[in-house]
């Protein structure tokens, strides 16, 4: 039913046979690629436990038209663990308490990485704001403000010390 | 179905014009949510003609001489909320702020805003008070259409079989510019009400347009006569009782209803404060903050 | 009790816990939450098998209607369709239920809400199964569905009148109803005290919760697989796999030793997962086809295909003296069940046992009805029943505060609960009852330091980023609400848990299947068996039905409950080891000693515990017990609650009173849990449960009109988001519970019972301070509440007379 075509995921390029040509990333990925750690909860672009990176920018896989981002670089959350450039934000996640059921974790990381790679210093007010397209249903976010602030302020510590003659 | 990937505007009419019933697909944030709704099951013959490869679609320039900025069709709500359309649009990019979140507005495009034309378009009520002129494109042809034009009734829009938004020009006078936006939670929400307006003090004209309160985004034509008709532009004041005769003629003129997200008593009530508090921000800062 | 302040400007974080160790008492963190992190924890709907076929189901598209035929023979005709199954194909009972078996796996002759399952089908692919779904021709005759609950209350009413007054005399309606099995699923009337007496004030006021769903974020999914010896494997995310297994054997007409069920991971549950949803479906398909079939809800199949919050109208009335003791209250409660039964009965009892709150109160009136109506099921979400009437009982003790002229606080805290009081059920309330504790620690917690006028981030405003509204539009309200929540079952149910634990070559590894939702039950096993054992390998198995039932990951009842199942199993293992060690080391008993792994005889260390017990394994499992509850009398008296557990919140919120737009800016809680065993995870079920508090209070609600669900989608049944829920300042009321043997009380329920009336309390206070009272009678309140613009317009026309808004402050 579906034509091939190739993906850019997490640097490899991926061959995507007999997709169903109106399926999303989010199906794609999961289905087809079988890359499970994004997950999907209302494909409507309304909960962001979907969310990957897309050529940098943070964007709900479920709202994109797979066979649509051929030649672009698709990162998942697999793949931010593979670079371990997410590494200091999944531990403090962990350490702060930010994970309950866990099911929008894995779309809050990529949106943590989205935003600390552009804000060092966010204020509480911006952490919110960036992170308000991502429901969480379990923890009411104070432990991820948290984790996220944690980072934020260890990134800062290391940015300082690295800059020290 | 198949995804065509044209480069030029012209390539992307060209595939048009071969099967108007093609669907045309830019930013994905409504298309997508329409699709995945289906779940397969009644996938048809459509075929996709996504824009995001028209690099022309997504580029901006200013002309000094007729004093507007052009913003292509494919610009997201990220790029036009932040520098320099903040400071040269700023309800623009204030509307462009409240649109979904963080990952709807690295997708959604100003472009697919106006074609989507929903009543609660956030965009749409920020082009209609900007008077913002829509260029559009087919294989037959371009055309220029005002947003009031473009945009026909509930989900519906004026454009033929085969016809693509393709830029939006808007005008860059100088003034005061305000958006306002009501939902029920301050994320990812559908306006229960919008409103924006824009004082052209070089022209000594006021745009006024609401949202989410009628079938399309209204212009407010005669709330903007009145305040234009009492405004002390060298004191850059309007009186009071204008801006109650505003509000009122706004009220007046909305046709909103009720349905499972607010009543339509409460979005014309709060479309006035809307309207009441912009008026108030541009042209009486002091009693505003008192 | 342990306060916690700061000098966060938005309100009080708590301290940071104490990490490190692994014993009880310290915050350890989550042994899945790396895999989560990663990405790499298996969900339920990640789960897949080879071969497998996904399945899908029919659902009705009326609130009731005959069904006059099915035909799946074009369906069953599509390629790549393995089976097509409707109520004919159902071998064992053809319904089922947690408390009664009313709900059919699928409708014969007819549907009675919108949603209800038709056919299931199992196909080659997702695509191919939605395809049959809609082959399928089913043709309804369309009857007119029954949507008040007051009319089912009005009829059974009068039947019984007619009934009584053939047997001559009159009589009260009692808890006997719901063997009838007819539109009232209970009816349950509470006398306590003295029905005739009545104070010098009174206040009344009739309130209406609207319908809450769980939203859990992990879809309902599962795979079922046909197993050799003619049963079934299951696996899927549930709060109870023996309940699951019992339900579906008896569908399946299967022994339940040839169901065998395994929990898949849970994406959040809080109540939802409580009741069947796609288990019998799955199951039926996989054996139909003799081939492992999955299936997933959508979200929006997932709010037809999980029963929500009870929507209910409560009526109260308040008797009190001058100085505001309480004397006698009164109410009414109509609960709305929907179509089937699900947990209605035992929300019911709850509700009515409730209804008094926190306070000591020596005559009360509860008249409660749950009824069967044309709508969704309706049956357990965290709070179960106390949510409804909590938001009552604290606005009418605001109301009656405010009619006295005392301070909310002062008014609570005469009538607060203490051990040793009875309750409305007379039951004598012998838990740790630290109500005066929790209300004295909001009280004084200080207030957030964001002022409330002046220039400041619109996101801390009303409205946000969409700019509605300047500090000057803004009045600030204060607000509190108590609350008392029973832990565990009641009335009677036979309430255990099971846990084996087993040591071998120095691990340990718990099995215990309490459902691990998201709440932290797994890590809270770790740290038990941890302490216990003084074993430092330790190991959770998969929850299964290998093992007995720990009961429903419910009731706040995992960590007394299975806690206490896996402590005394621990305990029992230790033992043995000790004594094997003893005697292998020649050492008395009484001088061992494991710590941390290693082995003692006094203070000389003997080796590893690995090393001492090589070769040998030990193993035991316990069954734990809560001490048992009886059923309600005929005055709804009884001994039917075993514990119970105290929450006091105060709420600030901004609001802007023209638009009637809310930001609550903190909510401070001081919440009895007898002992904090893992401070991290009660602070995380406790801002969790407040969000979901603040989502009853101002946003979520399905609306249903004529039967049918206008919002079921995440784009207009709003959640909290990361902007909506303010800052918790959390104070832990720490003083341990003698009934539990761990001293612990559940901590999941309470944040969210007296969260909701405090909020909307705050905005009623917001409200006066403005000038503009509302009575706010209603959740979620909405915009058109605050500014008083309901659908009669008059709201708007006050307005108008008012002049210009805003400016009559």
């Amino acid at each position: 039913m579906g034509e091939a075509y190739s993906l850019d995921v997490n640097g490899v390029t991926r061959d995507v046979h007999d997709a169903a040509p109106t399926a999303s990333l989010l199906q794609v990925l999961r289905e087809r690629l079988g890359l499970l750690g994004t997950q999907g909860a209302c494909e409507e672009g309304e909960c962001g436990s979907c969310s990957v990176l897309i050529d940098e920018a943070v964007v709900c896989s479920c709202l994109v038209l797979a066979s649509c981002a051929v030649g672009k670089r698709i990162i998942t959350i697999e793949g931010l663990t593979e670079s371990a450039v997410a590494e200091d934000i999944q531990k403090a996640y962990v350490a702060a308490g930010a994970v309950q059921c866990g099911f929008c974790t894995p779309g809050l990381v990529v949106a943590t990485h989205a935003l600390l790679d552009t804000a060092s210093d966010p204020s509480e007010p911006d952490i919110r704001e960036a992170l308000s397209g991502n429901i969480c249903r379990c923890t009411g976010y104070g432990r991820i403000v948290d984790a996220v602030q944690r980072v934020a302020l260890e990134r800062r510590a290391t940015t300082k010390a690295a800059k020290k003659p | 179905m198949a995804v065509l990937m044209p480069v030029t505007v012209d390539e992307a009419t060209a595939a048009l014009a071969v099967d108007p019933t093609r669907i045309v697909l830019a930013g994905g944030t409504d298309l997508m949510v329409q699709l995945n709704s289906r779940r397969g099951a009644a996938s048809g013959p459509d075929e996709v003609v996504a824009l995001d490869r028209i690099g022309a679609l997504s580029s901006w320039s200013v002309d000094a001489r007729r004093a507007s900025l052009t913003v292509g069709a494919m610009m997201t709500w990220a790029q036009l909320s932040s520098e320099p359309f903040r400071s040269w649009t700023p309800a623009l990019a204030q509307a462009a702020r409240t649109i979904g979140s963080v990952q709807v507005r690295n997708a959604a495009t100003i472009g697919g805003n106006l074609v989507t034309a929903s009543p609660a378009g956030d965009g749409i009520t920020v082009l209609s008070a900007l008077g913002a002129a829509v260029n559009t494109a087919a294989i037959d042809g371009r055309r220029i259409l005002t947003v009031e034009r473009l945009i026909r009734g509930v989900k519906t829009t004026a454009l033929a079989p085969g016809e693509i938004v393709t830029s939006i020009e808007i005008p860059l006078g100088r003034g005061f510019q305000g958006f306002k936006k009501i939902g029920i939670r301050d994320a990812m929400v559908i306006a229960l009400a919008n409103a924006c307006l824009v004082v052209d003090e070089g022209r000594r004209r006021i745009g006024l347009a609401v949202g989410s309160v009628g079938p399309t985004v209204l212009r407010c034509p005669r709330a903007e006569a009145i305040v234009e008709a009492n405004v002390d532009w060298g004191a850059g004041r309007c009186d009071r009782a204008a801006v109650r005769d505003a509000v009122d003629a706004v009220r007046t003129e909305v046709r909103p209803i009720d349905d499972h997200r607010s009543s339509a008593d409460y979005r014309r009530h709060a479309v006035g404060i809307l309207v009441e508090r912009l008026l108030l921000e541009a042209f009486d800062r002091t009693a505003n903050d008192g | 009790m342990s306060a916690t302040a700061d000098a966060n400007p938005l309100g009080t974080v708590p301290e940071t816990p104490r990490v490190g160790a692994v014993g009880l008492g310290q915050s350890v963190p989550r042994p899945d939450a790396a895999a989560k992190v990663r990405g790499e924890f298996e969900f339920s709907s990640d789960l897949s098998v080879d071969d497998s076929l996904f399945g899908a189901t029919l659902r009705s598209p009326h609130p009731h209607a005959e069904i006059a035929s099915i035909d799946v023979s074009a369906a069953a005709a599509i390629d790549g369709v393995a089976a097509v199954i409707t109520a004919d194909d159902v071998p064992g009972s053809s319904t089922y239920g947690l408390i009664t078996a009313d709900q059919p796996v699928f409708a014969a002759t007819k549907v009675t809400y919108t949603g209800q399952p038709v056919a299931a089908v199992a196909a080659s692919s997702r695509e191919v199964a939605h395809r049959a779904l809609d082959a399928i021709v089913v043709t309804y005759v369309e009857r007119e569905p029954v949507l008040n609950p007051e009319d089912v209350v009005a009829a059974a009413e009068r039947a019984t009148e007619k009934n009584d007054q053939g047997r001559g005399h009159h009589r009260h309606l009692h808890d006997d109803d719901r063997a009838r099995g007819g539109d009232v699923f209970r009816h349950l009337r509470l006398v306590h005290g003295d029905e005739a007496a009545s104070g010098s004030i009174e206040v009344e006021g009739t309130y209406e919760i609207g319908t809450q769903d769980q939203a859990f974020l992990g879809l309902e999914a599962a795979v079922a697989m046909p197993s050799g010896d003619g049963g079934v494997e299951l696996r899927t995310a549930t709060q109870w796999l023996h309940e699951d297994r019992r339900q579906i054997a008896a569908c399946l007409d299967l022994d339940e030793s040839r169901v065998h069920i395994e929990l898949g991971g849970v994406g959040g549950a809080f109540g939802g997962r409580e009741d069947i949803s796609l288990q019998i479906h799955v199951c039926l398909l996989a054996l139909a086809c003799g081939q492992p079939v999955r299936m997933h809800y959508h979200r929006g199949e997932s709010f037809l295909g999980h029963v929500h919050r009870h929507p209910a109208t409560i009526w109260m009335r308040h008797h009190a003296t001058d100085r505001g003791e309480l004397v006698k209250v009164e109410a009414r409660l109509v609960f709305d069940g929907g179509a089937f039964a699900s947990t209605s009965e035992a929300v019911l009892g709850n509700a009515v046992t409730h209804a008094v709150g926190p306070y000591v109160c020596p005559h009360a009136v509860v008249d409660g009805w749950v009824v069967r109506t044309n709508r969704p099921p309706c049956g357990a979400m965290r709070g179960f029943g106390v949510v409804q009437v909590a938001f009552a009982h604290e606005s009418q003790m605001d109301k009656l505060a405010e009619a006295i002229g005392l301070d909310p606080v002062e008014l609570r805290l005469r009538n607060a609960l203490t051990t040793g009081k009875p309750l409305a059920t007379g039951q004598l309330l012998d838990s740790v009852a630290p109500v005066r504790e929790c209300l004295e620690a909001v009280r004084d917690l200080p207030m957030p330091i964001t002022p409330v006028n002046g220039a400041r981030d619109p996101r801390e405003l009303p409205g946000g980023t969409g700019l509605t509204t300047a500090g000057a539009h803004v009045s600030r309200g204060v607000g509190y609400g108590v609350s008392i929540k029973n832990l565990m079952y009641s009335e009677g149910a036979d309430d255990y848990s099971t846990a084996r634990v087993a040591v071998a070559d120095g691990v340990a590894t718990v099995y215990v299947a309490a459902a691990e939702v998201g709440q932290g039950f797994v890590t809270l096993a770790h740290q038990i068996a941890a302490s216990a054992l003084g074993v430092a390998d330790v190991r959770v198995a998969a929850a299964d039905t290998d093992v007995g039932s720990a009961g429903s990951t419910s009731a706040s009842r995992q960590t007394w409950m299975s806690g206490a199942a896996v402590n005394a199993a621990c305990e029992a293992v230790r033992e043995q080891m000790i004594a094997d060690i003893a005697q292998r080391c020649a050492v008395p008993i009484g001088r061992l000693r494991i710590e941390q792994g290693v082995v003692y005889d006094a203070d000389r260390r003997i080796g590893d515990v690995a090393e001492c017990t090589a070769g040998q394994s030990y193993d035991h499992t316990c069954q734990y017990r809560h001490r048992p509850t009886t059923g309600l009398d005929e005055r709804g008296q009884g001994n039917c609650q075993t514990a119970w557990a105290f929450a006091a919140h105060r709420a600030v919120v901004d609001v802007d009173p023209d638009l009637g737009l809310v930001k609550v800016v903190q909510v401070a809680t001081g919440q009895d849990v007898g002992r904090a065993l893992n401070p991290l995870a009660v602070i995380g079920q406790i801002e969790g449960g407040v969000a979901q508090g603040l989502g009853l209070a101002v946003m979520e609600e399905l609306v249903d009109v004529g039967g049918r669900i206008k919002n079921p989608t995440f784009t207009d049944y709003l959640l909290p988001t990361a902007m909506d829920v303010p800052p918790v300042a959390v104070v832990l009321i720490e003083q341990r519970e003698p009934l539990s043997p761990l001293g612990a009380k559940g901590v999941g329920e309470p944040p969210t019972i007296s969260s909701t009336p405090a909020i909307v309390a705050a905005i009623r206070d917001a409200l006066r301070r403005a000038g503009r009272e509302q009575p706010l009678t209603r959740v979620p309140v909405r915009p058109e509440h605050i500014v008083g613009a309901g659908a009669d317009g008059a709201g708007v026309d006050r307005h108008n007379d008012t002049g210009p808004a805003g400016k009559r402050r």
